[in-house]
């Protein structure tokens, strides 16, 4: 095995643990614990009285634009992080060059602030 | 031996994974499977020595993508029940269309072909990883030799931005803001006024 895939042997190691003790939890309870369920306890409870309607509705749109500019910063950073680490090699080219990409994407910063997207009502 | 075990754990994890995103009753199970499969396909990555692209899996992926198709499934209030109903009637109609894919991808794949001459034709030889890491590699090629494609992106970025703002932004009206910037402008003079009242009469 190389010596990359090494160093994620603990995150492998944790997973492994993560998982045998959330089915430690889950089976145990499933195991020990009396199942007797009836229609009553499997309904949901909603502070002693019957549940109105489901929960289920329909969202605001708005939720909606900030995960997508949220995405799109996202990738934005994403792209900044290779840059970073190869900065010193790729010079003064690539410096400007991850600059114009920021210019271009600050353009739509100014745009949504403008627009007032990332004000909430 | 770890390395192989491993892959078969990730691969069948990610396969399963993918057959209950078609196959889960409630579409919020099916984006949570979802999920699971981008973890798997992430780990895969990781073995395949793509550090770069497993990590950008996760965040972008797990992180955004996922995290929106979630907003989308809460966003949509459809009766699923009522969704599944039709499903024996276009069960004939979708396998066929699936299945025109399915073959198209099977003749795609069986005539590739890599010419020999491909490996040296690319722009660097591919380090081997112990000499630089993976994101290093892709730095040293992104920014400078793949400039055009990488604004390219950006302006895919923009016009996503401006896309989503004009699509989904709408001005409520009769809507009472907090200004912070009047409210701080705002001088005592501007504001409060003393007035000598006189016992027994108004203003």
């Amino acid at each position: 095995m190389d010596a990359m895939l090494l160093e994620y042997l603990p995150i492998l190691m944790f997973l492994g643990i993560a998982v045998a003790v959330a089915a430690v939890c889950i089976g145990g309870s499933w195991i020990v614990a009396r199942q007797k369920p009836d229609r009553e306890k499997l309904s949901a409870y909603e502070c002693g009285f019957e549940a109105f309607d489901d929960a289920r509705t329909k969202f605001e749109v708005r939720f909606y634009l900030v995960a997508i500019l949220f995405i799109i910063f996202d990738l934005e950073v994403a792209f900044l992080f290779p840059w970073a680490v190869s900065l010193g090699k790729i010079g003064l080219y690539g410096f400007w060059s991850m600059l114009g990409f920021l210019a271009v994407l600050t353009v739509g910063f100014i745009y949504e602030w403008r627009k007032g997207a990332l004000e909430w009502e | 031996m770890i390395q192989a075990l491993v892959f078969y754990l990730f691969a069948a994890i990610a396969v399963a994974g993918g057959v209950m995103v078609i196959s889960a009753r409630n579409p919020v199970h099916a984006v949570l499977f979802l999920i699971l499969t981008f973890f798997n396909a992430a780990g895969l990555f990781l073995l395949n020595g793509a550090e770069f692209l497993a990590m950008v899996l996760v965040v972008v992926y797990v992180g955004a993508v996922a995290v929106l198709f979630l907003f989308v499934v809460m966003l949509l209030d459809i009766n699923y029940l009522k969704l599944r109903e039709g499903f024996l009637q276009y069960l004939p109609t979708g396998g066929l269309i699936g299945l025109i894919l399915l073959v198209e991808l099977v003749m795609v794949y069986g005539g590739w072909k890599l010419s020999p001459e491909a490996p040296l034709s690319a722009v660097t030889r591919i380090p081997a990883a112990s000499a630089m890491s993976n994101t290093d590699a892709l730095g040293r090629l992104i920014y400078t030799h793949y400039i055009y494609l990488f604004q390219a992106s950006g302006l895919i970025l923009l016009v996503a931005m401006i896309g989503a703002i004009l699509l989904t932004l709408r001005k409520r009206e009769g809507v009472r803001k907090q200004s912070i910037y009047r409210q701080n402008s705002r001088t005592k003079a501007s504001s409060v006024e003393i007035r000598k009242v006189q016992s027994g009469g108004g203003i």
